[in-house]
């Protein structure tokens, strides 16, 4: 069994989303929307990239929060950067 | 069409306190004489000249939910649970938004948010503090997220008036609904103080009992050995409505909302005026704004924090304005048992002066073993009193740094 390092962002991902968003049975998907499925404000996003940025020693410009909608977009972003 | 101001009643009642998470059994512990103080835990307290205090019954958390007590400070939780509670008792009232108002007050504001910001500041750097820090410290943060969760667009409003703040909001929200701006108000205070550094400022002021070996007994208004207040927290919530409002719905009116009374004492930034001048000049102006005699008058929810000189000018305004009639009037000192909620103080005792008037029952004060013999009024003592039924009405005062005087009435036909 392999695991992806897409994998591993994912699940880390969908265990931030769940302690901040307090939603602890979400289903969460690469598409899963921020905004529209997870009723993600602006500041509660900025919360969520903190604590992405502290799980896996990362940095997330404050110019690129605006474009992260997605799930998917933090894990390509975290891909990206480390 | 008739130009008189609206008349205003009470239809909601709500309060988590440290005798209770909402209003029965908060009443029930006040009517039992149960004192809410006790030995604080927390580490710090080890070091501190003070070491007690009176914390809320039920925490605050759980009950609003996880994600929204992650960015809301504590007294804002307090204040959504009291205003729900307030709510359901007042029957969740249909209420157009555009006609429904908030009027919510704090003392400190979000202090203990603002502090622990701070701390992370200081340990884990800038990037570390949360988004929600501004909504969570700023004064009006109680205010703006019940309106939220009420939806309430008439307006949202926090007064500031130190201990005198939660009472100011009552008096706010009654002359919004006289003016025709809203027809529903739901209006109160929230406080959530303990933490080190108000207790260490407060008590560097000297204005915090010093009884360490006996919290229980640290409140004590009128009581010789008074030597300062309590510190508590909660929150207390009433919902006010016009008559005309509650009648077309018909809605279950625990008191009419009378009278108002606003002065200052222009004396001393934390001292209160010793004669009691400007809150005379208060309750005179309570009194009548409700058209009420002093004859009238059954019972006070008196301020009485358990300080040397603000218990005694206190009463020396009772006598001064309600002069003879003054002897037939319990007054009860309620912060003997909940301590001082600072900001939520004076909406949890205008919510208890309500159900006084409704129960017929004033509180006891408790701890008043040796009474100052200045305090030469009817405290009710040791049990509950009964009052007189048929038409009556009742007085709750508070005062707070600053030299703020408010003066509420509430009465029953």
């Amino acid at each position: 069994m392999s695991v992806t390092p897409q994998a591993i962002i994912e699940a880390g991902l969908v265990q931030i989303v769940r302690e901040i968003a307090d939603r602890p049975t979400v289903a969460v998907r690469s598409d899963t929307s921020f905004a529209d499925d997870l009723d993600i404000d602006s500041l509660t996003l900025i919360e969520l990239v903190v604590a992405v940025e502290e799980r896996f020693a990362v940095t997330i410009p404050d110019d690129r929060v605006r474009d992260l909608r997605t799930i998917g977009d933090v894990v390509d972003h975290v891909l990206g950067a480390v | 069409m008739s130009t008189a101001p609206r008349t205003v009643v009470v239809t909601g009642l709500g309060m988590t306190t440290p005798l209770g998470g909402d209003v029965p059994s908060t009443w029930a512990a006040l009517l039992a004489g149960r004192s809410g103080a006790r030995t604080l835990a927390e580490s710090w307290a080890e070091e501190a000249a003070v070491r007690f205090a009176c914390p809320a019954a039920v925490e605050p958390g759980p009950q609003v939910g996880r994600a929204l007590a992650r960015r809301t400070d504590r007294s804002t939780q307090f204040a959504l649970v009291a205003a729900r509670e307030a709510w359901r008792d007042a029957g969740a009232p249909g209420t157009d938004p555009d006609r429904l108002g908030v009027v919510l007050a704090s003392g400190l504001g979000g202090v203990t948010s603002l502090l622990d910001s701070y701390d992370t500041l200081r340990e884990r750097g800038p990037r570390r503090v949360s988004p929600h820090t501004v909504p969570m410290f700023m004064p009006n943060g109680p205010a703006a997220q019940v309106g939220l969760e009420l939806g309430a667009r008439a307006g949202v409003h926090t007064t500031a008036s130190a201990c005198a703040s939660g009472a100011e909001a009552v008096a706010y929200a009654i002359r919004m609904i006289r003016s025709g701006a809203a027809d529903v108000v739901v209006a109160g205070g929230a406080e959530a103080p303990i933490h080190p550094l108000p207790m260490a400022a407060f008590t560097n002021m000297m204005a915090l009992s010093r009884r360490n070996d006996a919290p229980e007994r640290a409140s004590r208004p009128y009581d010789k050995g008074r030597d300062g207040f309590v510190m508590g927290e909660g929150a207390g919530v009433l919902v006010l409505e016009s008559a005309e409002h509650a009648a077309a719905r018909g809605a279950r009116v625990h008191a009419l909302a009378a009278g108002v009374g606003l002065t200052s004492d222009a004396h001393h930034i934390a001292q209160p005026e010793p004669h009691g001048r400007d809150v005379a000049r208060a309750v005179a102006a309570a009194l009548a704004d409700a058209d009420a005699a002093p004859e009238e008058v059954v019972h006070v929810n008196a301020h009485a924090t358990s300080t040397p000189l603000g218990d005694l000018a206190e009463l020396a305004a009772l006598r001064q304005v309600l002069g003879h009639a003054a002897d037939r009037v319990a007054i009860s000192a309620t912060k003997s048992m909940t301590g001082h909620l600072l900001g939520a103080t004076g909406a949890v005792e205008s919510v208890a002066a309500v159900l006084s008037l409704v129960h017929r029952l004033a509180p006891p004060t408790i701890n008043l073993d040796d009474p100052d013999e200045r305090a030469d009024l009817d405290i009710v003592r040791d049990k509950p009193r009964e009052l007189t039924a048929g038409p009556a009405v009742v007085l709750n005062n508070s005062f707070g740094f600053g030299g703020h005087n408010v003066a509420l009435a509430f009465r029953a036909e």
